[in-house]
């Protein structure tokens, strides 16, 4: 018969193999995996907010009713006038109509094709875009401005949609957060019910154990230890599988969130990832091992109390 | 030293199922001390031993292990007492997972000693006790007897101040109880402070020494 081998060192009280779980890696693989995608959700708001709220902050759209009407003062149109003006305000730049056809562009999701050429049945308001150097300015006291050269002249401010997005990027970052933590808490709710089926397979042999003097920490650290590993694994496991997914789906969405990776000079697709989502194999394995690691010492703590 | 004051034992919690297993328990033993435990099926003896190796605690009184009150005893102080107190059980409660040696190695590994002379000791004393080819077995391919012996050799192991022993003799013939009992006089004359319950009193007059005896959970005689 051959030789059978004696516990290891590090195996002092051969209670390691108890938790032979092999399906934890698995589980929280996936676990990981949907970390992953939330953690490139709330990167991905926070790009596009960046990238939009750039556009949009400090951009002010002023729509000239009757454009073609002459103004309260001067010779000119209206259109023209508020044009000028605008020129020549303090505190704004890059003053300048919006072209026929950049209008029907605009227009085009509300109107389809009815909104190219001059067959509309109403009149259009002039579009004057303007960029306001000083952050914010209040729209209302601008409209009442421009009102004295183009009544009933409109003015939309973008802060406004900046704030909106902000908003809204808070709210997904916020909602990836509640996921992150949802995740880490079913990983750890599976590692303890690991741990507690381990305990219960092998609880004679930790009453005999405890009954020779092991402290709570030696018998805990044998099960954590083990649920480390197995955590690890999966935290890998997960986290090697992400950022190719990951990394597809940004292709999918590069005119969307960020620059495709011929414009960033990346040559793989995942090298395009934000560091953070191509170091998640690294970043999940430790934080699952981690998790792992707490979930099974509280776990074999908790059921060791009731032991005298 | 070993001093029970006044010890009780109750079994259940709510006053109606109550049982008492051990009453007004109060005797001393001094260091380095032998005691026989006797006494008829259910007198308690496996009770006083479980108080004694700190597998339970008293429902009054006082127990003080080598000078220590064990009620002051946090889970910490109460597992580090457990590695001075060797127990032989009565199902010799071997880890059935483990080899032989491993079981045997187990009161060291958990004291952490040096692995050489974890081996070294342990082979020492699987071959003191007649079981040098069953080193790699597992208890589930031993005798009775066999077993018995992994168990004796485990509470001996890392030499300690108390060795508690419920019915050690009883899976051994006459010659290996003997083995058994010079093995345990030999610890105790180098100071371990040892008792043995026993319904074997053939063994008692052969090795004799003060004695405790119970009767439905009462001290009859101590001495």
């Amino acid at each position: 018969m051959a030789r059978r081998r004696h516990a290891s060192r590090a195996d002092r009280i051969g209670l390691r193999a108890a938790m032979a779980d092999r399906l934890l890696p698995f589980v929280v693989a996936a676990m990981s995996f949907l970390a992953a995608l939330a953690l490139a959700g709330s990167i991905a708001a926070g790009t596009l907010a960046t990238h939009w709220l750039s556009g949009a902050q400090g951009l002010m759209t002023i729509e000239v009713g009757s454009p073609s009407a002459p103004a309260i003062a001067g010779n000119t149109s209206r259109a023209d006038a508020v044009l000028r003006q605008m020129k020549a305000m303090p505190g704004f730049s890059d003053a300048r109509r919006l072209s026929d056809a950049e209008l029907s562009d605009v227009l085009k999701p509300w109107l389809g094709s009815a909104a190219s050429g001059n067959n509309l049945p109403i009149a259009l308001p002039a579009v004057i875009v303007v960029h306001a150097e000083t952050g914010s300015v209040d729209a209302a006291t601008l409209a009442k401005t421009l009102d004295k050269t183009a009544p009933g002249t409109l003015v939309d401010s973008g802060s406004r949609w900046a704030g909106r997005i902000a908003e809204l990027t808070d709210s997904i970052r916020a909602s990836a957060a509640a996921v992150l933590v949802i995740v880490a808490l079913v990983a750890a709710s599976v590692v303890a019910v690991a741990v507690r089926a381990g305990l219960a397979q092998r609880r004679e042999a930790i009453e005999i154990i405890h009954g020779l003097g092991a402290l709570d920490s030696d018998i805990a650290n044998q099960f954590a230890g083990r649920a480390m590993r197995l955590a690890g694994l999966g935290g890998l496991i997960g986290g090697l599988a992400a950022p190719p997914v990951l990394a597809w789906v940004g292709h999918l969405a590069a005119g969307l969130m960020i620059a495709p990776s011929s414009a960033t000079g990346a040559h793989s697709p995942i090298m395009a990832l934000p560091p953070v989502l191509v170091a998640t194999p690294l970043i999940f394995t430790i934080a699952a091992a981690v998790i792992g690691w707490i979930a099974a010492q509280v776990t074999v703590r908790g059921w060791l109390r009731q032991l005298t | 030293m070993i001093r029970f004051t006044h010890v009780g034992l109750r079994y259940g919690k709510s006053p109606g199922t109550e049982s008492v297993a051990l009453d007004d328990i109060d005797f001393e033993i001094p260091e380095g001390g032998f005691r026989w435990l006797t006494g008829p099926s259910g007198a308690g003896k496996t009770s006083l031993l479980k108080l004694m190796y700190l597998a339970l605690h008293p429902s009054e009184g006082r127990i003080d292990l080598f000078g220590t009150p064990t009620s002051r005893l946090d889970r910490r102080g109460i597992a580090l007492l457990r590695r001075r107190i060797g127990v032989v059980y009565q199902d010799f409660r071997l880890l059935q997972h483990l080899t032989a040696f491993d079981n045997v190695a187990l009161p060291l590994r958990l004291a952490r000693r040096k692995e050489a002379q974890v081996r070294a000791d342990v082979t020492e004393l699987l071959r003191w006790v007649g079981l040098s080819g069953r080193l790699d077995h597992r208890p589930d391919e031993m005798s009775g007897g066999e077993q018995q012996r992994v168990a004796i050799a485990r509470a001996v192991i890392a030499k300690p101040s108390l060795l508690v022993a419920d019915e050690p003799t009883g899976n051994l013939d006459d010659d290996q109880a003997e083995r058994l009992m010079h093995l345990i006089r030999s610890l105790n004359r180098l100071g371990t402070t040892v008792i043995v319950a026993t319904h074997n009193l053939g063994l008692v007059a052969r090795h004799p020494a003060p004695m405790i005896e119970l009767q439905d959970g009462r001290m009859t005689w101590h001495g």
